[in-house]
């Protein structure tokens, strides 16, 4: 009976219902091998072909056009010398073969950003993997009030919007009425050495004092998410293993060492590809606490790029180029990252 | 000499362990203290008057609060360009175009992914952790150039284009996992009691996957919210057209140093969206660390 009914069903020609893709794998009835049944397994088919399609359809424009088309773009206009005038009309736009690239990789200061960026990440991400971790550990062993209290804190860190926050550390490292230089200044000199911290300034003095403050500042807003997955990760570890290698003899640590770290190392590879990629990127905060356009010393890759691109004069071909390097830097970070990710399984 | 006497140890190892629980907690409390401090700092400042903030000796609360910073940013006074309420306005309706627009395409190509095996789906699926890692500044040269072409860099509706766009690979990403654990079972019984697929998807399929677009539509909602150097970018002098934080990266960059009224508008800022974490926290957590950990 029931056979029937969604024969007569789906013999229009209606979107079909995803999920009717498998009732071919059920036990066919008498009737399966009618003429009808034949056509409507046409149909069928020919549906199945297009209909993912259909529905990926809006998506997919929108990636192409807003994601895909201008990385394309971006490597064309790399081969040429588009600025103002081309943009204009009062030049022609012209094919300058790699130039943009010689030009970057003259510039010393192309060299100095990536410097920064890299120093920056170098520190940055450790730090953020091991206080989050520290965190996430901390909270599977707190009460269940304490727990829930610093994860609020946590995830109010995290959820605060990075403009609002830059704008916050930078007003907190003022050198006029900031808390940080009162604080320092009032503290005895064998903790603070005997710099003079009152009205100290620490966005303008260098690139080590800059990157200090988006050090503390991207550790408050990344640590809460390391926390909460690696908590995530630690709540799936089953109680027993550790209670057999208490059993064992093994100390706390060792247990940590040799039970729960080993189990959580997909969740650390993914943090780790995810926290370089998330620290390479950092534009926001630099862009604010360096002030920029202010000091050139002070730029990462990313303020480097904006300014080139949208400095005076704009260079879209020079723009281009450093995107382009860039993006080829990251891509090294992200093929680890999706081979980790189909390793775990993650396409099925 | 060695070790504790045999009937002192069980007592000794309760003071340990209480000792520990102690030491735990308090560990605790500090990270939290301080994790919270930078926006109580701000709360606070917003609320001081400008005497109290370029104090010499600076006090955790306002000894004389104000509202003072708050009516500036209302009234437009302080920045120059207008009322904090208009540039919400902007960040609002940009974040609730973007939830939406992104919502519905993420959802009918995670139901194509979930549920349908076809050519080009690995593909598909392996283009999406590529292209959500390239990063906005390395595409912002030609979108610029593209959005100068068709007439919508100063404009809000340009915003929404590109953040739905940036939010869908990852929302695609998250959703498809819902949707896969929806039965498709379920589906197949109201086929075959006669329902179409249209009313298969919105009765049965959308409310079961409901609890995943809840926390695609907060990841779109971060995007949209918080995003700077597009609109940085594109809405350049276009004063009225601003979203909040360009607003106040204006409001920072105009100097003379009014940390009262800044400290109110990032306030003005920030609070919504605490307040709507603190709502959707539960659900929040759950849906990233399953994006986070599957991908």
């Amino acid at each position: 009976m029931a056979d029937t009914v969604q024969g007569r069903r789906s013999g229009r020609p209606a979107l079909r219902p995803p999920g009717q893709r498998h009732s071919g794998q059920r036990p066919a009835g008498p009737r399966a091998a009618n003429q009808s049944a034949q056509a409507r397994a046409a149909a069928f088919i020919r549906r199945h072909k297009i209909a993912p399609y259909l529905l990926l359809a809006p998506a997919l424009a929108g990636i192409a056009l807003v994601l895909l088309w201008p990385l394309v773009q971006v490597v064309l206009y790399s081969f040429q010398n588009l600025g103002l005038p081309q943009l204009t009309g009062a030049a022609p736009t012209q094919w300058a073969g790699l130039s943009n690239f010689s030009t970057t990789f003259a510039d010393p200061e192309f060299w100095l950003s990536l410097r920064n960026t890299v120093l920056f990440a170098v520190v940055v991400v450790p730090l953020t993997l091991v206080l989050g971790t520290l965190v996430g550990l901390l909270l599977n062993r707190l009460g269940r009030k304490m727990a829930a209290f610093v994860s609020a804190a946590a995830l109010l860190a995290w959820a605060t919007p990075p403009t609002a926050g830059a704008v916050l550390f930078y007003w907190m490292f003022n050198p006029d009425g900031g808390l940080v230089d009162w604080a320092l200044s009032k503290m005895p000199h064998w903790l603070v050495g005997s710099t003079n911290w009152a009205q100290y300034n620490w966005t303008t003095t260098g690139a080590v004092q800059a990157y200090t403050v988006v050090t503390l500042l991207v550790l408050w807003t990344s640590f809460p998410f390391i926390a909460v997955t690696v908590l995530a990760g630690l709540k799936t570890v089953p109680a027993e293993l550790y209670e057999a290698a208490r059993i064992d003899g093994a100390t706390p640590w060792r247990a940590l060492r040799r039970v729960t770290f080993p189990l959580l190392k997909p969740i650390f590879l993914v943090l780790l590809l995810l926290s370089v990629i998330w620290d390479f990127n950092v534009f926001n905060q630099t862009y604010l606490i360096t002030g920029f356009p202010g000091n050139q010393n002070e730029y990462n890759l990313s303020l480097y790029i904006y300014d080139k691109a949208f400095g005076f004069p704009p260079s879209y071909g020079l723009g281009g180029a450093l995107a382009l390097i860039f993006t080829a830097i990251l891509l090294v970070v992200t093929v680890g990252y999706v081979r980790s990710s189909v390793r775990q399984g993650a396409l099925t | 000499m060695t070790a504790a006497p045999l009937p002192g140890s069980a007592g000794r190892y309760r003071t340990a362990r209480r000792a520990r629980a102690v030491g735990l907690n308090g560990f605790a409390l500090i990270i939290a203290l301080v994790t919270l401090f930078p926006i109580f700092w701000m709360i606070s400042t917003a609320f001081k008057p400008s005497q109290e903030i370029y104090s010499l000796t600076p006090s955790l609360l306002p000894t004389h609060p104000t509202l003072h910073n708050f009516s500036q940013v209302m009234s437009g006074q302080a920045s120059g360009i207008g009322s904090v309420w208009l540039f919400f306005r902007n960040s609002l309706s940009v974040t609730l175009a973007t939830v939406l627009i992104a919502s519905l395409l993420s959802l009918l190509a995670s139901v194509a992914v979930a549920r349908f095996r076809f050519r080009l789906r690995a593909s598909f699926l392996i283009m999406l952790l590529i292209v959500q890692m390239i990063p906005g500044q390395a595409l912002i040269v030609a979108l610029f150039l593209d959005f100068n072409r068709i007439g919508l860099l100063q404009n809000l509706g340009g915003l929404v284009i590109v953040y739905a766009a940036q939010a869908l690979p990852v929302s695609i990403w998250m959703l498809r996992n819902f949707v896969a654990t929806v039965p498709k079972e379920l589906e197949e019984a109201a086929a075959i009691d006669g329902a179409s697929a249209p009313k298969i998807f919105w009765r049965i399929l959308f409310p079961l996957v409901m609890p995943g677009l809840v926390a695609t539509s907060i990841f779109s909602f971060i995007t949209a919210y918080n995003e700077f150097i597009v609109a940085l970018t594109f809405l350049g002098q276009a004063h009225s057209e601003y979203t909040l934080p360009i607003y106040v990266t204006y409001f920072f960059n105009r100097g003379g140093a009014q940390w009262g009224p800044i400290m109110a508008a990032s306030t003005l800022y920030t609070i919504p969206v605490l307040i709507f974490f603190m709502i959707v926290r539960r659900r929040l957590v759950g849906g990233l660390v399953a994006g986070a950990v599957k991908g």
